[in-house]
């Protein structure tokens, strides 16, 4: 018979205070666990964002965090916006001239309805009209080419040649309690979030919104599946978004959902997004224009008859007035932020030097902030609450060591008999030890297993709050352990594996002083006859 | 097989006095012997098997078991040779009750370096008419069967020596007899030594040696002998 079965009978001997202080070690382990737990969903949560699919935030300058935050959580208030202008720097010649047509052909626009005036002003003076027509020919394209030259239409951005690209997000209003980002398609055409495995932001039903569309104009959206659960959002439904702050000043401008996107634990999930140039069309989000320019706006008059319009009756009409809607120009644009992956990391430093030695942004590395803001906010609380149920753990360890020390008076006797039999000192103390171990172990595995069956029935819960999907067998992520002693060591474990070899540690401590007591019974004494 | 010479026991008194317990010149039990020891309570005849068996050591002397003396070795050494070579049947049969009779048994071959045999243990249990009871806890059986469980045990280890500290005294008349029996015939069988304390005379009669304690210890020879109730008795005292 091992000395494992002795311990385990003695155990059963004691059935109920065995059983009661199994039961504590598997309420300290079980906290352990669900700390470790909540730990793991936090970092993961925190982290699936981590690997962005981006490696820098271009913003407004201010606290790096609150950028970050903003950007990558949509969480904190909202930042200061950037110039578009700005935001124009970072695109190659291509997309510049693309995004600066509107500006262009607004200012030729101008620029005609000037040289008009002249014109009719210089009809009535002497002269042949051949040559007047030649001359506002001649001026009309003097003044597109000064436009082009102003806005920068025909050269690359400056920070162009290191990105690989570049998507803006203008924030500011909401959706119910959610963020609407208003941004380009290419945010779920051409970006991916994992670049490893090549994932995209998957739009589970519908499709993504258009630049441009023929039934919806600038006024498409795709909303995160958290959002279109919560807020019992479909395809084909139209919302509309409010003003600065949950609850605020509601737009009239309507988008139409035109997709949902797929939860994919990311801050996605609750985020609804919407065409950029339907933002910027949306009342109060165009900038106005310098003095003494045209204060006209373009969607002015499309709101102005949209409100008129309201009534569904005149859909028809209030379709063809969005048709005649033109982009804002970039003078009327800001941004929030920009995400922009470099072509090379080796570039990162020096771009982002760069951009912070200008007074117009401020550049920040997103993966640095969000380890920075885990390490400084999220790992001490989580530390704390580790230390916390590692104390009640020892507390049950210490109840451990008070049952089986109390019970020692009663089997002083059992334990003479087994030295009677043969048995040593050495074994008597293992016995104890033994059993220790195994009300510790025990209630250690009753306690994971009570922590894992509370996650598998959190798990869906879990999963619609933070994406983090949590099965009974997933174990809290690994941690370098070796960094608690230097940063520069590294030794990846899962933390719950090493609640073995810490409980079996803590039960040889606390049975030691019972095991000690067996060492040192007295056979002949306690053995009677 | 067995020879105390000179061995000396003495205890301390709780004031600090010495109470010498055992003084015995020259005590011998031969291989397969089976032999009674006799005297009144108190005179340490459970002390001189606690330092047969090394429960506790001898303050002078020698204890030669199997030609070996055991008062050399250390605790530990004592403690293994009890495993292996001793067996010890109690009073009180001192079974542990979290174990089931089988269990008991084989505790005795655990922590010695025979072979852990439960064929062997359920064996025994069948050789003492337990067969039948080898799941039941201690606490299910009469105490007649206790003691044929505790002396199925001290046989567990295949022992050289029996220790047998009155194994009747808490058994009724009836089922005195076939206990005495059992040991005998199981220590014949297995050529075990059998050293016996006993207060029965009835007992004392069916052995061929018979000890008086207070012959072979000289710490209570002054004291008045207890009448032996048998004439049949022997004594082998040097």
């Amino acid at each position: 018979m091992s000395l494992w079965k002795i311990a385990w009978r003695s155990v059963q001997q004691r059935g109920l205070a065995s059983a009661l202080t199994a039961v504590s070690m598997a309420l300290g382990v079980m906290l352990v666990v669900v700390v470790l737990t909540i730990h793991g969903v936090v970092s993961k949560s925190f982290r699936s964002n981590s690997t962005l699919g981006y490696n820098m935030i271009v913003g407004a300058r201010g606290g790096s965090l609150q950028l970050t935050l903003n950007t990558v959580y949509y969480l904190s208030k909202p930042v200061e916006n950037i110039s578009y202008d700005y935001y124009l720097e970072f695109l190659s010649q291509e997309r510049r001239a693309e995004e600066l047509k509107h500006s262009i052909a607004y200012n030729s626009m101008q620029a005609e309805r000037r040289v008009s005036e002249i014109q009719v002003m210089a009809s009535s003076a002497a002269g042949p009209p051949g040559l007047h027509s030649l001359g506002t020919f001649l001026a009309l394209d003097a003044v597109t080419e000064a436009a082009e030259e102003e806005l920068g239409g025909n050269r690359s951005g400056k920070y162009a040649p290191y990105c690989d690209f570049v998507i803006p997000l203008c924030l500011g209003d909401y959706f119910g309690n959610y963020r609407v980002i208003g941004t380009t398609p290419a945010l779920f055409d051409d970006f991916y979030y994992d670049l490893d495995n090549e994932l995209k932001y998957e739009i589970e039903q519908g499709r993504n919104f258009h630049h441009f569309d023929e039934e919806n104009g600038y006024f498409e959206s795709v909303v995160g599946g958290a959002v279109a659960r919560d807020m019992n959002v479909k395809v084909g439904d139209k919302i509309n978004p409010s003003h600065g702050v949950p609850g605020g000043h509601t737009h009239q401008r309507q988008f139409t959902v035109v997709g949902i996107l797929a939860l994919s634990g990311t801050p996605n999930d609750r985020a609804v997004f919407v065409n950029m140039e339907g933002f910027y069309l949306m009342e109060d989000h165009a900038l106005d224009l310098k003095k003494g320019e045209d204060e006209e706006d373009p969607e002015a008059a499309a709101d102005e008859a949209a409100e008129t319009n309201a009534d569904p009756m005149h859909d028809d009409h209030q379709h063809d007035l969005e048709q005649k809607i033109e982009p804002l120009p970039v003078e009327q644009r800001q941004i929030t932020s920009m995400l922009a992956r470099t072509n090379s990391p080796i570039v990162v430093p020096g771009l982002v030097k760069t951009i912070n030695r200008e007074k117009e942004a401020q550049a920040v590395l997103p993966v640095e902030e969000i380890y920075g803001l885990f390490n400084v906010i999220v790992r001490p609380i989580q530390n704390a609450l580790l230390l916390l149920t590692g104390m009640i753990c020892l507390v049950s360890g210490v109840s451990i060591l008070v049952s089986i020390y109390n019970s020692m008076s009663d089997r002083r006797h059992e334990i003479a008999v087994m030295r009677a039999l043969g048995a040593g000192r050495g074994t008597v103390m293992s016995v104890i030890l033994f059993e220790s171990v195994i009300l510790s172990l025990g209630g250690g595995l009753v306690g994971w297993i009570a922590a894992h069956s509370m996650n598998a029935l959190a798990s869906p819960w879990v999963e619609a709050q933070t994406g983090v999907s949590i099965a009974f067998w997933s174990l809290a992520p690994k941690e370098n352990i070796l960094a608690l002693i230097s940063y520069e060591m590294e030794w990846m474990i899962y933390p719950e594996l090493l609640l073995i070899p810490a409980l079996i540690l803590l039960a040889i401590i606390v049975g030691f002083l019972p095991a000690m007591s067996a060492y040192r019974t007295d056979v002949a004494k306690s053995l009677g006859k | 097989m067995l020879l105390l010479e000179k061995v000396k026991k003495t205890y301390i008194e709780p004031d600090g006095s010495p109470l010498p317990i055992l003084d015995i010149p020259r005590f011998a039990v031969a291989k397969g012997e089976q032999m009674v020891l006799v005297g009144r309570s108190g005179c340490g005849k459970t002390t001189l098997l606690h330092v047969i068996a090394g429960i506790s050591s001898a303050d002078s002397g020698s204890i030669t078991l199997d030609e070996v003396d055991i008062t050399q070795f250390s605790e530990a050494g004592r403690d293994r040779i009890r495993a292996d070579k001793l067996g010890y049947v109690f009073q009180t049969f001192n079974l542990l009750q979290g174990f089931t009779a089988l269990e008991n048994v084989m505790l005795g071959m655990t922590f010695g370096r025979s072979r852990k045999d439960s064929s062997r243990a359920r064996d025994l249990l069948d050789r003492v008419g337990l067969a039948h009871r080898m799941t039941h806890k201690p606490s299910t059986m009469s105490v007649g069967e206790q003691q044929r469980v505790a002396v199925a045990r001290a046989l567990a280890n295949r022992p050289r020596i029996l220790l047998a500290d009155e194994p009747t005294a808490n058994i009724d008349p009836s089922n005195q007899q076939l206990i005495i029996d059992l040991i005998r015939e199981r220590c014949e069988e297995e050529e075990v030594a059998l050293v016996m304390v006993t207060h029965s005379t009835e007992v004392a009669e069916q052995f061929d040696r018979v000890d008086r304690l207070k012959d072979i210890n000289r710490v209570i020879s002054d004291v008045k002998p207890t009448k032996p109730k048998s004439e049949n008795s022997k004594r082998e005292i040097s």
